[in-house]
C-alpha cells in the first residue's frame, strides 16, 4: 500500500516540469546574456567582458556569502558592510599610504579589525538580542562618516594606492599575465582541470550512491549536468585566457564560494545555520547553541566585509569617501534574486552565485547599450521585484 | 420531524491528485447539536470549508442547502450573511488588541469612517455576557488565558448573528474544566434554538454534548449515529466506526515488564515564571523513574507539566531553579542548556511539535539527525549518506508514512510529524525520555502506534516519563501515576490502584486545601 518508492526503484525519473523550475534561474541568466549579446552586436560575448564582470561583481561574491549566512538564521541582514567597507578602505590607505606600513601587515591589521568589529556585532545581536537591522543601522550611520573625516588627511578626500603594486596585484592583479588578445595557457588549463574535477565528481557520487543502493537519476541527466558544467567552466576561463589571465579577484571569489558552498552544504555548524532559520526553538531544544550561530554569522559577515573592502579599493586603486555605497543592497539583491529566503532558513551559494551573476550580468549589458544610469537603477528595481514574485508563485503551484 | 436547516448534497471536492471528498451527504436538523468525527486527514475540516464558502463555489461538485435555498458561496462573507460562522481549531485573536476590538476585526461598529467605539463595547460587553464571561471588553486578549480567549472567538461568533455555529475542536487547548464549562455552554445555546456543528477528537465530549454524530472516513461520510438514548454512545462504538474495524485494545499490552533500579531522581525541585520571578510554576516537586519504567503525568493544562519537564530538560524553561537533579544516583548540574541535558542521555519530547520541535521547512532526513547530528559526521563534516541511512532505519522502524526521507516534514500528516519528532529523540540515544503529549492531535489509528513505540522504549530499559492530560491514556499506559495540580505533585499511585474517580478525587481536594 504505502511501500516507500526509494527502495523499489533506484533511478529517479526526470521530471521536465521540475527540472525546468528548478533551474529557473539559470535559464533566464543564460537566456538574458544571449539578448545582451545580440543588443551589443557581440560585445557582451568578448573577453574583456568576461573579466568585467568578474573585477566589478568580485564584492558581490563575497559579501553575498556573507549575507547569506545572515540571512539563513531568520532573514536576518547586515547593512553595516557598505559603510564598513568604506572605513576599512580609509584605514587601510591610512596605513599602507600615510604611515607607511608593510602590505602584508596592513592586511591583517584589516582582517583584525574586520574581527574585532565582527565580535562585538555579533555579541550586541546575539547576546544581548538587539534586533540586527538596528544594531547594522549604527554602523550603517557611523562608518562612511568616520571613514570620510580619516580620508580628510588629504584634499582630495581620498587616497591614491598607486604606489604599492604589491597590494594592488595581491587583489585585483592577473596571475600569469600575457598579453589581451593571445591565449593565456595557464588559464586555460586551469579550466580544464576544474571542468574535469567537476565531471571526476559527479560520476564518483553517482558511483558511490549505486554501490551503497541509493537513489540516483538517470544516466543522461547526469550527463548533461557535467557537460553542460565543464562546458560552462571552459568557456568561461577560455574567454579570460584571451583576456590576459586569472585575475586574481576570481581566485578569491572562487575560494570564498567554494569555502562556503562546503560549509553550507556539508557541515554541521552550516546545517545549524538553516535550522535555526526554520525553527529556532526546535533548534534550541535540539541542543543547538542557537547564539553562538547568530554570534558566527555577524562575526563571520564583518571579516568578508574585510575581504571584500580589499578588493574593491584595489580594483578603484584608491580610498575614497563613495566606497561601498549600496553594497549592503547588493548583496541582499544577490541573496533574494538567487532564492534565498526572506525569513530565513533556505537558500544555496550556488543560488546566491546565480543571483549576483544574473544582476551583474544586467548592470554589463544595461552600461554597454547605453541605457541612461537613472533608467539602469529602475530596470533594477523591477528585476528585484520581479524575481521575488516569480518566486512566491512558483512556490504557490507546487503546492 | 424537525426542520432540516441544512443539507450538502453530494459533495465532491478534489485537489490536486487527491478526492479529499467523495460525494458526501450531510444534513443538520434546525437546533441540533452535531458531531462530526473522523481521523485526521478524513475531511472534515474540508468539508467544513466548502460549507463556509473558503472554497468558492465551482471548486467543488454537489449542493449546498441551507433554509431551503440552495447555496453560492464565493467567500466567508456570504456564508457569514447568512448566520454561518466558523469558529476555527486555532484561535484567530490579536493579543495586543482588546476583546471589543477583537471581536468586531472586519466587522467594525459605526460609520464607514470612523468606528463607534462607544456602540462596539457596550455591544460587545453583551455577548460577553452571554458566553459567560464577565471581563470588561476593553481587557487586552493577551491578558486573559485560552480558556476564555475561546470564549472569546464564541462571543465574536455570537456578534456576527450566527444561526449555524461551527466550531473546530473548540477544547483541544483547553483544560478539563474549561472543556465542561464549554461544552455546557454549548448546550444552554442549543436551549435557545441555536443550531451547532462541533468537531471534536475528544469522543467522551462529542458523547456527552452530540445529538447526533455522523463519521466521516476517507473522504465519505460512513454512518450518523444517533445519540438521544438515555445511554450515552460508547466511545468504542464511535471509533468502530472512525477506523472502520473493532478495536479491542486501545492501549497495547506490555510484555516482560522488568523494572530496574532508580535512572533518575528529581528532589525537592523549583521552578520560577521567566517573566514574573516571584511566581511559582513548578513547586518543591519530588520524583523519581527506574529502568524500563512508564511513569505518566496527569494534569489538566497549565498545571506545570510542561514547565517541569523543560526545566529538567537543561535549565530549558524557568529562572531560579532549585532542587536535586540525580541521574544514576549522581547529582548532575545541567544548568547550561539543552545540549547539555543530550550530554546527559535526556530528551524531551515537546507537547508542541509544530512550534518547537521540528523544522517543518526541512526534510525528515534533516529533522531525524538534527539533536544528534555528530554521530552522523566525523570532524564536523557530513556524511551525507549515512544520514540518509539512519532516517531509513527509523522510518521503516515507526512505519512513518512517506514517499522518502527527503520529504519536507511540513507536508506530513500531524501521526507521521508526530513519529518523525519521536525517532529524532530515539535517535539521539537516550536513557529517559520526557515525553510531553505524546498523542496529541492525531488520529486513533496513530495514536496506538505512538502507544507500541512508548512500550518498545521501556522494553529496551529506557525510562519514560509520559506528561498527558487524557486520562485514559495515562491509565492505560503508565506503571505509576503522579498528580500534579497548580504546580505540586499532589498524589502518587500505582497504574493497578488507579481510577479515573480516584485521581480526580485527588485533584478536587488538592483545589480545596489550596
Amino acid at each position: 500500500m504505502d511501500k516507500p518508492v526509494a527502495n523499489q526503484s533506484n533511478i529517479r525519473k526526470a521530471d521536465p516540469a521540475s527540472l525546468l523550475k528548478k533551474n529557473a534561474m539559470l535559464i533566464i541568466l543564460v537566456l538574458v546574456y544571449i539578448f545582451f549579446t545580440i543588443m551589443t552586436n557581440g560585445r557582451m560575448f568578448r573577453p574583456n567582458s568576461f573579466a568585467s564582470l568578474i573585477n566589478q561583481n568580485a564584492y558581490v561574491y563575497i559579501l553575498g556569502c556573507g549575507m547569506l549566512m545572515c540571512m539563513l538564521t531568520g532573514g536576518n541582514i547586515d547593512l553595516s558592510c557598505g559603510a564598513f567597507v568604506c572605513l576599512l578602505g580609509a584605514l587601510g590607505g591610512m596605513m599602507m599610504v600615510h604611515w607607511g606600513m608593510g602590505t602584508a601587515i596592513s592586511i591583517i591589521a584589516l582582517l583584525a579589525i574586520g574581527v574585532v568589529y565582527g565580535c562585538a556585532l555579533g555579541a550586541i545581536i546575539a547576546y544581548v538580542h538587539v534586533p540586527p537591522w538596528i544594531a547594522t543601522l549604527a554602523g550603517y550611520l557611523a562608518f562612511r562618516g568616520l571613514g570620510t573625516a580619516i580620508l580628510g588627511v588629504s584634499t582630495t578626500n581620498s587616497i591614491s594606492f598607486n604606489n604599492n603594486q604589491e597590494f594592488l596585484s595581491i587583489f585585483s592583479g592577473t596571475l600569469f599575465k600575457t598579453p589581451e588578445g593571445t591565449l593565456n595557457w595557464p588559464c586555460l588549463i586551469v579550466g580544464l582541470v576544474a571542468a574535469a574535477l567537476v565531471i571526476l565528481l559527479v560520476f564518483r557520487n553517482r558511483a558511490v550512491r549505486l554501490k551503497k543502493g541509493y537513489e540516483v537519476d538517470q544516466i543522461g541527466m547526469d550527463v548533461a549536468k557535467s557537460a553542460l558544467s565543464a562546458a560552462a567552466i571552459i568557456l568561461v576561463m577560455y574567454k579570460l585566457a584571451y583576456s590576459g589571465g586569472i585575475p586574481t579577484a576570481l581566485v578569491w571569489v572562487g575560494a570564498v564560494v567554494l569555502f562556503y558552498s562546503f560549509i553550507t552544504s556539508k557541515t554541521t555548524i552550516g546545517r545549524h545555520f538553516y535550522v535555526v532559520g526554520g525553527n529556532i526553538e526546535a533548534a534550541r531544544l535540539s541542543g543547538v547553541n542557537t547564539r553562538r550561530i547568530m554570534f558566527i554569522a555577524y562575526l563571520n559577515m564583518a571579516i568578508l566585509t574585510s575581504i571584500a573592502a580589499m578588493t574593491t579599493v584595489s580594483r578603484f586603486t584608491a580610498a575614497n569617501a563613495d566606497a561601498g555605497k549600496n553594497f549592503e543592497m547588493d548583496a541582499i539583491s544577490a541573496c533574494v534574486v538567487g532564492g534565498v529566503s526572506a525569513s530565513g532558513g533556505a537558500g544555496t551559494v550556488l543560488g546566491m552565485v546565480i543571483g549576483a551573476t544574473l544582476i551583474g550580468v544586467i548592470n554589463l549589458g544595461m552600461f554597454q547599450v547605453n541605457l541612461d544610469a537613472n533608467y539602469q537603477r529602475v530596470v533594477k528595481g523591477f528585476v528585484l521585484l520581479a524575481a521575488v514574485v516569480f518566486d512566491i508563485l512558483s512556490k504557490k503551484k507546487a503546492k | 420531524m424537525a426542520n432540516i436547516l441544512l443539507e450538502m448534497r453530494h459533495i465532491t471536492k478534489t485537489f490536486p491528485g487527491v478526492k479529499a471528498l467523495d460525494n458526501v451527504n450531510f444534513q443538520v436538523e434546525e437546533g441540533e447539536i452535531h458531531a462530526l468525527v473522523g481521523e485526521n486527514g478524513a475531511g472534515k475540516s474540508t468539508l467544513m470549508n466548502v460549507l463556509s464558502g473558503i472554497y468558492p463555489y465551482g471548486t467543488y461538485e454537489g449542493d449546498i442547502v441551507y433554509n431551503g435555498k440552495v447555496c453560492k458561496f464565493n467567500t466567508i462573507k456570504d456564508s457569514e450573511k447568512l448566520g454561518i460562522v466558523i469558529i476555527h481549531q486555532e484561535l484567530a485573536l490579536v493579543p495586543e488588541m482588546t476583546i471589543g476590538e477583537n471581536m468586531y476585526l472586519g466587522n467594525e461598529r459605526g460609520h464607514r469612517l470612523a468606528i463607534d467605539w462607544n456602540t462596539t463595547y457596550s455591544e460587545a460587553d453583551k455577548y460577553l455576557k452571554m458566553v459567560g464571561l464577565s471581563e470588561s471588553s476593553k481587557t487586552q486578549v493577551k491578558d486573559i488565558g485560552t480558556g476564555k480567549q475561546q470564549l472569546v472567538e464564541i462571543a465574536k461568533a455570537l456578534a456576527k448573528q450566527a444561526k449555524l455555529l461551527i466550531l473546530d475542536e473548540p477544547t483541544s487547548s483547553l483544560n478539563e474544566e474549561d472543556s465542561r464549562a464549554l461544552l455546557d455552554l454549548m448546550l444552554g445555546f442549543k436551549k435557545q434554538g441555536m443550531t451547532m456543528i462541533i468537531i471534536s477528537h475528544k469522543l467522551n465530549e462529542v458523547a456527552y454534548v452530540a445529538d447526533k454524530i455522523t463519521v466521516v472516513r476517507d473522504g465519505a461520510t460512513i454512518e450518523t449515529i444517533d445519540n438521544h438514548g438515555t445511554e450515552p454512545v460508547s466511545e468504542e462504538r464511535i471509533i468502530k466506526g472512525m477506523v472502520g474495524r473493532e478495536m479491542t485494545n486501545r492501549f497495547p499490552k506490555r510484555e516482560n515488564v522488568t523494572i530496574g533500579d532508580v535512572m533518575m531522581e528529581v528532589d525537592d525541585w523549583t521552578v520560577h515564571h521567566p517573566l514574573y520571578p516571584e511566581r511559582k510554576v513548578v513547586d518543591n516537586v519530588s520524583m523519581y523513574v527506574r529502568k524500563g519504567e512508564v511513569v505518566g503525568i496527569y494534569g489538566l493544562m497549565g498545571a506545570g507539566r510542561t514547565e517541569l519537564a523543560m526545566s529538567i530538560f537543561g535549565h530549558s524553561y524557568g529562572v531560579n531553579i532549585t532542587g536535586k537533579l540525580k541521574i544514576n544516583g549522581k547529582e548532575v548540574h545541567l544548568k547550561k542548556s539543552a545540549a547539555d541535558a543530550i550530554k546527559h542521555k535526556i530528551a524531551y519530547v515537546t507537547e508542541d511539535r509544530k512550534g518547537n520541535g521540528l523544522v517543518l521547512s526541512q526534510s525528515i532526513k534533516v529533522n531525524t539527525s538534527l539533536a544528534h547530528l555528530d554521530a552522523v559526521s566525523s570532524h564536523t563534516v557530513i556524511d551525507g549518506d549515512k544520514e540518509y541511512a539512519v532516517a531509513e532505519e527509523y522510518r521503516e522502524k515507526l512505519k512513518t508514512k512517506t514517499p522518502t526521507v527527503e520529504q519536507l516534514v511540513g507536508n506530513l500528516s500531524g501521526g507521521n510529524q508526530q513519529k518523525v519528532l519521536l525517532a529524532k529523540w530515539m535517535f539521539a540515544e537516550p536513557d529517559i525520555m520526557l515525553l510531553d503529549e505524546p498523542t496529541r492531535g492525531i488520529d486513533v489509528g496513530a495514536k496506538y502506534e505512538i502507544y507500541c513505540i512508548i512500550n518498545d522504549l521501556a522494553a529496551a530499559g529506557k525510562s519514560v516519563v509520559m506528561i498527558s492530560s487524557e486520562l485514559p491514556e495515562v491509565l492505560g499506559m503508565s506503571d505509576r501515576i503522579y498528580i500534579m495540580n497548580e504546580g505540586r505533585f499532589v498524589g502518587e499511585m500505582k497504574a493497578s490502584e488507579a481510577t479515573q474517580e480516584k485521581i480526580m478525587a485527588v485533584i478536587l481536594q488538592s483545589g480545596r486545601g489550596a
